[in-house]
């Protein structure tokens, strides 16, 4: 069976040209960057390069790049290393409530050495008001991190403006671009952000490869105290291939990104309206309009994510759901309850994001084994029965 | 895969879905805040379960455990089909994933349940179906059926022995931080704000 990965937001595979460029640093190019030899030059040009293209994706100079392992030490980094070196400023940090949990127990964390946090709340479609993030700010505020999309409903926050609000109060702003950056165009400048995180494997770089931009002249206290690398600022030996997979993965995202983000949003809205179209009581989830070009989310009312997922598994449909049922811990999204969802509706939640790779096709197949499948899982739902009986009284 | 074939296969095949508009007795668990939600339908003729059916709002694992209840439960008589446990369900399916044994298997409560209603009724009872109250217990009386899970002194998450003190202690088994509530005496998470049976707050207990 052919199999049709929608799960882009899990993982990406890599781009070709990506691995060809990591493997020679699992074999001649083995060097320690911080090596004065021959080996360890070699080793550490190939990472100043990625430093470059990393910054070139994002508008950054490269001095600005810190490499990381994944965007969770991104979140972690920016959070409890910008929090921590402006202590004595204050203790206040003002997140959105639907940051990713990296984000947000990373502020829980820091709530253990006296820290206070704000979430601020978000509407239906998970967006963030501005005006809510102004008011949460404080004197003792330190911080406002709010990400620029979010994963799980697709929805792209009003960053310039929150940073345009908080920057006015002198307050320091991160974003978690993960989602969004390498996917649409991200330039910290224009955002007006002091620290942002991204990760590879988002877009098609390797797991393992990601970074934290952190704006030149702003302090931040390592997370990983060790050695020299990262210009002091995160310990431990480069992870050399993983760094060089991130590096081409930004640069092949920066040429591509016009021509790419325009298809995959046009596929998105292809498969926005087939699904929509195709099946009664299924609802977008997040902003139509302010939204990530390679995702599609809904929530289908009366039936359970986890068991559409399997569904479509067997289908050969690699989806995503953000079901309290998926979910390890079995809790609601807080994304989803954020939203002012109904714990009913949010257990319906599928979540598709498309690979560069998708084409029209996928999609269309997408939209004609989906009504079976809903119907069959419907047939089974005591919440469905009932709902048709209050209908036919 | 995260489920077993036979998990799979009832997954994919559940035997014995629907409705009996005649039943004599219905039964049903849980809640979408829970995750899962079952109902059980059942027919009686000379003590016997001549006929069962279910519907179930859930993941993998709570449509595939409903399957294997009903075809466990079908020509049973009502003894030997009360004497279905949850954990005979799941062992019957090869095994579930530990995160699952609480909120998706309860089939076999959702069957007990309709089986009393049944009873019920046969005493001369009006309910249409016996409903489980979140925390574990049906409304009319306390049932064997519904026990509450805690006082069996099980992990509400995978059944394992729970070990340490009364109000802090651990699953035996999967590790689970467990705090018991004090509205209804079940275990749950510890570090849960409420309790996810009943929904009573939880206030944290003091580090000693």
């Amino acid at each position: 069976m052919k199999r049709i990965y929608l799960d882009h937001i899990a993982a990406t595979p890599l781009a070709p040209s990506v691995l060809e460029a990591m493997l020679p640093c699992f074999r001649e190019h083995f060097g320690n960057p911080q090596s004065l030899h021959a080996e360890g030059q070699a080793a550490a040009t190939a990472v100043a390069e990625s430093r470059e293209a990393v910054a070139r994706l994002i508008g950054a100079s490269a001095g600005e790049i810190i490499f990381t392992s994944s965007g969770t030490e991104a979140n972690n980094f920016a959070i409890k290393g910008l929090a921590l070196a402006h202590r004595a400023k204050g203790s206040h940090i003002v997140l959105s409530a639907v940051e990713h949990l990296s984000v947000l127990n990373a502020a829980k964390s820091l709530e253990k050495s006296g820290f206070t946090t704000t979430l601020v709340p978000v509407d239906r479609e998970a967006l963030v008001d501005p005006v809510e993030v102004e008011k949460a700010i404080r004197k003792e505020t330190v911080l406002v991190s709010v990400m620029l999309a979010n994963s799980e409903v697709g929805t792209v926050e009003p960053v310039a403006e929150i940073a345009k609000a908080a920057k006015a109060r002198g307050v320091l702003v991160h974003t978690d671009a993960v989602a969004a950056a390498g996917n649409m165009p991200v330039d910290v400048r224009t955002l007006g952000v002091d620290a942002l995180s991204l990760a590879g494997d988002q877009f098609y770089g390797p797991k393992g490869g990601a970074a934290l931009f952190v704006r030149k002249g702003v302090r931040i206290l390592p997370l990983i105290d060790g050695g020299i690398q990262e210009g002091g600022r995160r310990g431990g030996t480069e992870n050399v291939p993983a760094i060089v997979g991130l590096g081409k993965a930004a640069e092949l995202a920066l040429a591509a990104m016009a021509e790419r983000q325009a298809r995959m949003a046009r596929l998105r809205d292809r498969l926005i309206d087939g699904l929509l179209g195709s099946v009664d009581h299924v609802l977008l989830s997040g902003s139509r309009e302010r939204r990530l070009p390679h995702q599609a989310s809904y929530f289908v009312r009366f039936v359970e994510g986890e068991a559409l997922l399997l569904s479509l598994d067997l289908k050969g449909f690699a989806a995503s759901s953000g079901s309290a049922c998926t979910s390890k811990a079995l809790k609601a999204s807080h994304v989803h309850l954020a939203m002012g969802l109904d714990h009913a509706t949010a257990q319906g939640s599928l979540v598709f994001s498309l690979l560069d790779t998708t084409t029209a096709e996928d999609i269309d197949a997408l939209v004609a084994v989906f009504p079976p499948v809903v119907d069959r899982l419907r047939k089974m739902s005591p919440l469905y029965t009932e709902f048709l009986k209050e209908k036919t009284p | 895969m995260i489920y077993t074939e036979k998990v799979m296969d009832h997954f994919a095949n559940p035997r014995n879905v629907g409705t009996l508009p005649d039943a004599d007795g219905v039964g049903q668990v849980g809640n979408p805040v829970c995750g899962d939600m079952m109902t059980f339908y059942v027919k009686v003729k000379n003590g016997r379960l001549t006929d069962v059916k279910f519907q179930t709002f859930g993941c993998g694992a709570a449509i595939a455990v409903s399957s294997m209840v009903s075809e466990m439960a079908i020509g049973k008589s009502l003894d030997e089909a009360m004497a279905i446990t949850n954990e005979k369900v799941a062992e019957e399916l090869g095994g579930l994933p530990k995160n699952k044994m609480h909120c998706s298997n309860l089939g076999a409560d959702a069957l007990h349940l309709a089986i009393k209603n049944h009873q019920d009724r046969a005493a001369g009872g009006t309910a249409k179906i016996a409903v489980a109250e979140e925390a574990g217990h049906e409304h009319e009386e306390e049932g064997e059926a519904a026990e509450p899970r805690g006082k069996t002194g099980k992990c509400p998450y995978c059944d394992g022995p729970v070990e340490g003190l009364e109000k802090l202690c651990e699953c035996g088994r999967c590790h689970t931080d467990l705090v018991e509530c004090p509205a209804c005496g079940l275990y749950t998470r510890a570090g849960e704000p409420a309790c996810t049976h009943c929904g009573a707050e939880i206030k944290a207990e003091p580090k000693s």
